[in-house]
């Protein structure tokens, strides 16, 4: 085929870009995947019992969760442009791991010893164990169909970021049941649970964004 | 390689590059506005700078122009399948780079040449050079074509190969406006997989 056949196949009958497409894709993403999440949290384990629910710890897993979906849903939007690497916000995903394993690390030196156990392991941490993942499962899936709608070139970072941001949307979503108000406790599972979803992503990442 | 030579020759060229930047920039604006003739130009241009960019680098691996070729069409399709993914507000020329690059290097992956075994240049040389000697690539478009489903296929035929109008084409299928450009846009995607897939051998 001449390079000229192609050229003419492509510019005839052109249609005109819509505007904001990636933007409503990657919303309807985030909302379908947090839904899905949020629906599975209430199926499964269901909501924490109202009269133990703590708002503060509520409000610092959120916090915690939110921060890292926040900037990972700005990295996607960029990654998904051929030609903006987002590498310099990409180290800014570090941050809240940095954050809150300083805290969780803080929280434990004004504490008796005796109470590492308790403090660490939870009541459930198999049960934070598992469901992040879990949560995760769906919005992953929204995510990497938005992904694949646009041109993502670095896809192991791509797939990475994906994972991270479906890994905040598991962790928000277990938050709504997490019986354990630790904040080392969150530091240590929710962090490594969302790290994990991380690097699923990036495994995962050059294999399903390929275009 | 001479990284000193390559910089130099772009301090050199920068007046030029930055001119086309614009250009190729402002084509692009009118072409996402839905101007044809525009575009046309715009892929004209594109298709001389991609050939260029190509052939310097399979230069490299000892692979001939007919590769560059079909590599050089593989991006434009890129383009235009991806084209919603061009910020206005950003560069252009970045953006047709960053895809000629994927498409090198997934090119490499897909032939099993090692990347490492050659660097892919950093440097921004697309704009560098024109190669207006274009030879046919070794995608056949017929053979392509068969991979559709019938129906895109025909509309494809249509709208793109015979030029009629989007709403000639509905009333001739029998289909709705929109559902004719959702085939459009889905036809062009199906062959931009098949191109990546025959450009494997």
């Amino acid at each position: 085929m001449k390079t000229d056949q192609l050229i003419d196949i492509l510019s005839t009958n052109l249609e005109p870009v819509k505007r904001g497409q990636i933007a409503k894709t990657l919303a309807l993403a985030l909302i379908v995947g947090g839904a899905a999440a949020f629906c599975v949290m209430l199926s499964t384990v269901g909501l924490r019992s109202g009269l133990t629910f703590s708002l503060h710890f509520l409000a610092l897993k959120l916090l915690f969760t939110l921060s890292l979906l926040g900037i990972g849903t700005v990295l996607l939007a960029r990654l998904t442009r051929p030609g903006q690497s987002g590498k310099k916000l990409s180290t800014l995903t570090y941050l809240p791991f940095l954050v809150i394993a300083i805290t969780g690390a803080v929280a434990l030196g004004f504490e008796n010893p005796m109470m590492w156990g308790r403090m660490l392991l939870g009541m459930n941490w198999v049960t934070c164990l598992l469901c992040i993942p879990l949560f995760a499962v769906v919005p992953f899936v929204a995510l990497i169909w938005f992904l694949r709608k646009g041109a993502p070139t670095d896809l192991r970072r791509t797939g990475a970021i994906a994972g991270l941001v479906a890994g905040a949307l598991g962790a928000t979503a277990y938050a709504f049941h997490c019986p354990d108000d630790s904040i080392s406790f969150i530091a240590i599972w929710y962090g490594a649970m969302v790290a994990l979803c991380a690097f699923v992503g990036a495994l995962l990442g050059p294999r399903l964004l390929r275009w | 390689m001479c990284y000193g030579c390559n910089q130099f020759l772009g301090s050199c060229e920068l007046m030029n590059v930055t001119s086309t930047e614009s250009e190729l920039r402002a084509l692009m604006l009118a072409s996402s506005d839905g101007d044809g003739a525009a575009y046309r130009t715009l892929l004209e241009r594109l298709g001389a700078q991609l050939r260029a960019y190509f052939r310097g680098q399979l230069n490299r691996i000892n692979r001939g122009a007919v590769e560059a070729e079909d590599l050089v069409q593989e991006a434009l399709l890129a383009v235009h399948t991806r084209r919603h993914t061009y910020d206005p507000s950003q560069l252009f020329t970045p953006w047709v780079y960053a895809i000629a690059r994927y498409k090198f290097i997934d090119y490499l992956r897909r032939t099993k040449v090692s990347a490492k075994d050659i660097p892919v240049d950093e440097t921004d040389e697309l704009t560098a050079r024109d190669d207006h000697g274009p030879v046919e690539s070794s995608l056949d478009l017929d053979r392509l074509l068969t991979g559709l489903s019938p129906k895109v296929k025909q509309i494809i035929q249509y709208v793109k190969l015979d030029g009629l109008s989007v709403s000639e084409a509905a009333t001739r299928c029998g289909m709705s406006e929109s559902a004719v450009k959702v085939s459009v846009h889905r036809g062009l995607k199906a062959l931009a997989l098949l191109m990546s897939k025959e450009n494997r051998v």
